[in-house]
């Protein structure tokens, strides 16, 4: 175990330097002058050589890169221009936002997807199967964004159960739960298509197999069978996909976030790329995309540590 | 078996549980959210405000803010771009109009508590204009030349200041009562240095209450506001940056009022009842920079050929949707003391274009436009390009359109059209009629002098005017110079003048009191509300 892990890790350092070459990289690759954004239509030439020169912009892309690289190890991420202010500290304060929202997202799409995904296995062709594989079906093709304006309509718009955006009431700073009900759901119920429909699949194999029918052949209640001996073996397999859907979320909040006006790292990455903030948009696809792999990451070890079968 | 497994009670135990769970936290949501309480306004802005420092700060969107927390020495009369009083009770302007005096209301404070004296103009100004005042560095001022013709500021007694002009600048009372006019208080820039654009402290309506980043900023009533206090207790500005969240916000209760509705949508909430939709035409003009130097521009009656040959009354109500209308001439019709009612803009006419075109001998030439991708003002530049180029394709004309993005854009413009193009895409905000000619049209301004002209626009006549217009201190005789510059350039057509943008807000019908300013000010003193209908 502790070999695999250490390999694992190992195998990490590669892939981060690959995505700080590409997140420096594609940065460099948008046009525009970002001194000439900051400073404005007013700006002199003057300050402008100034400018480009205080942010070192004015020296050679690998540089740049290296400057960059080596102030990362160090956690200086720069300084946000637009924010005027460290983006270290913003992305610290943006991140609690998002975990909550990724994560509650996270822990719906879990269990609605499984338990859909079950109920389809169980009654097989029967109703239960076609009505949850049809929604299903909607959620995996239904785009977020669109999903998301549907559930705003009607719970915010027309039934007034939800607010239509924010993280806390602007009157009274309450009311986070309703707040985080739309987008958590509206990431959620894409995420948990896939995760239902790999259930069913997963369980309808376990359900088939042969202890299964010697669990029923020694009268055991159906309940413990599908519950108890099918579910676990079931879900086992499940670990990498959801581990894939827990970066699924991360990601898909950069749009839910700014739909919903969410006060997260997703919707700071749209207002810096707007702004052409280089060193925010830098810092917040970093830390995502680290996200991402470490997510993968947990997801493979923690399939390792349940399947026995895995182990060396 | 299937029978087995049809007599399950229930799936997974703890599945259901969490479902549970998650139905009783939806079903605790299900009620109606409260309504926003009736002393308080909440107005969905466009963006994070970047500065709440008049001075600092270069967006409207800012200026929205600003204009509730600060008064200047005079303001724009409610619906109009004159001027009257506001900190200063009056003033005098000498026969050279190189100095102005302003005589202060007595009795003000900041809302820091601070007197406002004739120190504190004297403060505000020096901060701007020197720069090796203690407390420049609290900048930069990127407007701060709107004043450069300042070059000495006297202050004889507490309620007396004389501001010395290296040359006569008769712009400036519309410049003093534009945002970078508001005053601030000089002991809270003194304490909060380089922050104090998150910690505004001035003297109008409404008192700064609090900065949440990305969240909202929060202003209460002054209690004892010189000219009489707001109605309103709470102003909450919420910067909802995506356009479709705005919508919801408004439609689901979230905001009262909402800020810049995107045409297709101003259409909708024309025909709903519960809603209003506010419009005023600014002081903003969009318009064709004609390159005269080379090319077919350089013959006048091409200019006028494609001035008829766009239909400018079809781009404004089907592409733009109502949101603009067609400008007459170089300077905007919200200056109504400036421009001449009976002047009309040139109809659209393409039987006269293409006579027009073949007496130049220019039948399908080919021009060179460029576009911007978007940008302060600029509409909606990549359609009204295409618009412009199927225009000009029906009387013989071909377009080729090159696009930039923003700052490319005005750096290839400013740069002058010589050698790039015949036409260029542009638009202008400004605050007084003297701003854009002054800096675009005269012979000074072309680009190699550093100047705006990008056109290079040349005549002796009107570059007289706009320096006669500057030394005029009497607003109705400089009105009258304006008329005279708006034809003689309409007559010389170096510009086709397309579109001026109409400011919209829609608000709830809870809302009462409230008009847009031509200034672009979002001015809420006296708004208010009636109570939620249950």
């Amino acid at each position: 175990m502790m070999r695999y892990l250490i390999g694992r890790l190992l195998a990490l350092v590669p892939v981060l330097f690959g995505i700080s070459l590409l997140v420096f990289f594609l940065m460099a690759l948008i046009p525009g002058d970002p001194a000439e954004a900051i400073l404005g239509s007013y700006a002199t030439e003057e300050n402008l050589t100034k400018l480009r020169s205080d942010l070192a912009l004015d020296r050679p892309l690998p540089e740049q890169y290296v400057t960059w690289l080596g102030n990362l190890t160090r956690g200086d991420f720069g300084t946000s221009y637009s924010l005027n202010r460290l983006v270290r500290d913003e992305i610290f304060d943006r991140l609690g936002p998002t975990l909550l929202l990724a994560g509650t997202a996270f822990i719906l799409c879990t269990v609605l997807g499984l338990a859909a995904g079950v109920a389809c296995a169980v009654w097989q062709n029967g109703w239960p199967d076609r009505v949850v594989g049809l929604i299903v079906l909607l959620g995996i093709s239904t785009p977020s964004f669109w999903l998301a304006l549907l559930l705003v309509a009607l719970f915010s718009i027309t039934l007034g159960w939800f607010p239509a955006s924010g993280m806390l009431s602007v009157i009274d700073n309450g009311g986070l739960l309703t707040h985080l009900t739309l987008p958590a759901l509206t990431l959620a119920l894409v995420a948990a298509g896939v995760v239902a429909r790999l259930m069913r699949t997963n369980m309808l194999e376990v359900l088939r197999q042969d202890y299964i029918r010697t669990a029923r052949a020694k009268g055991l209640r159906e309940t413990r069978i599908v519950g108890h001996h099918a579910l676990r073996n079931a879900i086992t397999g499940m670990i990498p996909v959801l581990g894939i859907q827990a970066g699924f979320v991360l990601g898909g909040a950069v749009y839910v976030e700014t739909v919903f006006q969410w006060p997260g790292l997703g919707r700071a990455l749209v207002t810096a790329i707007q702004t052409r903030d280089i060193l925010l948009v830098q810092g917040a696809v970093l830390v995502l995309a680290c996200g991402y792999v470490f997510l993968n990451l947990l997801a493979d070890l923690l399939q390792h540590l349940l399947d026995p079968r895995l182990r060396p | 078996m299937d029978r087995m497994i049809r007599r399950l009670p229930i799936v997974t135990g703890k599945g259901c549980a969490l479902m549970g769970l998650f139905a009783a936290c939806l079903l605790a949501g299900c009620q109606r959210t409260a309504p926003i309480p009736t002393n308080t306004l909440v107005i969905g802005q466009l963006a994070e405000p970047k500065s709440l420092d008049p001075q600092a700060a270069t967006a409207l969107n800012d200026f929205r803010i600003a204009a509730n927390l600060y008064d200047g020495l005079v303001r724009f009369k409610n619906g109009t771009l004159e001027i009257e009083p506001a900190l200063a009770e009056s003033w005098e302007i000498s026969g050279d109009g190189r100095t102005y005096q302003f005589s202060l209301r007595g009795g003000v404070r900041f809302h820091d508590g601070t007197p406002f004296d004739s120190d504190a103009v004297k403060f505000h100004f020096e901060r701007i204009l020197q720069p090796d005042h203690p407390f420049h560095d609290t900048g930069p001022f990127p407007l701060a030349f709107f004043f450069s013709s300042i070059k000495r500021v006297e202050t004889p007694d507490a309620r007396t200041v004389i501001f010395h002009l290296d040359e006569p600048f008769a712009p400036l009372l519309s410049n003093l009562a534009s945002p970078s006019g508001f005053l601030v208080s000089p002991s809270a820039v003194k304490k909060f240095g380089r922050a104090f654009g998150r910690h505004p402290v001035g003297t109008g309506p409404f008192v700064f209450d609090g900065w949440e980043s990305n969240r909202l900023v929060r202003l209460r009533r002054s209690a004892d506001y010189w000219d009489g206090a707001a109605k309103l207790e709470t102003l909450i500005f919420r910067p909802l940056t995506d356009e479709n969240a705005r919508l919801t916000e408004l439609l689901a209760g979230g905001c009262d009022l909402v800020m810049e509705v995107p045409p297709d949508v101003v259409t909708f909430f024309r025909k709903e009842p519960h809603f209003e939709v506010l419009e005023a035409v600014g002081p903003h003009l969009w318009f064709l920079i004609l390159n005269t130097r080379e090319g077919p521009f350089r013959d006048p009656r091409m200019r006028h050929a494609v001035t008829l040959a766009i239909n400018r009354e079809a781009l404004t109500r089907d592409l733009l949707q109502g949101t603009a209308s067609v400008p007459t001439g170089p300077i905007p019709d919200a200056f109504a003391w400036a421009t001449d009612p009976s002047l009309k803009p040139s109809p659209y006419d393409p039987e006269k274009a293409r006579s027009l075109i073949r007496e130049a001998g220019q039948e399908g030439a080919t021009l060179t436009l460029y576009a911007a991708e978007g940008g302060s003002g600029m509409l909606a530049p990549r359609e009204m390009a295409t618009a412009i180029q199927a225009d000009l394709a029906k009387v013989g004309l071909t377009v080729r359109i090159e696009t930039f993005e923003w700052n490319t854009f005005l750096n290839r413009v400013n740069g002058g059209l010589l050698g790039r193009a015949d036409m260029a895409q542009m638009a202008w905000m400004v605050n007084d009629p003297d701003t854009l000619p002054f800096l675009a049209l005269r012979t000074e301004a072309w680009p190699e002098k550093g100047g705006f002209n990008s056109g290079y626009y040349s005549n002796p006549e009107v570059d007289r005017l706009l320096e006669e217009a500057r030394s005029e201190p009497r607003q109705d005789a400089r009105g009258d110079i304006y008329r005279r510059i708006q034809k003689i350039v309409i007559e010389d057509a170096p510009w086709v003048f397309v579109a001026s943008w109409k400011q919209n807000a829609v608000a709830t019908s809870r809302v009462h009191g409230l008009e847009l300013q031509p200034s672009f000010l979002l001015l809420l003193k006296d708004a208010w509300k009636t109570p939620a209908a249950l």
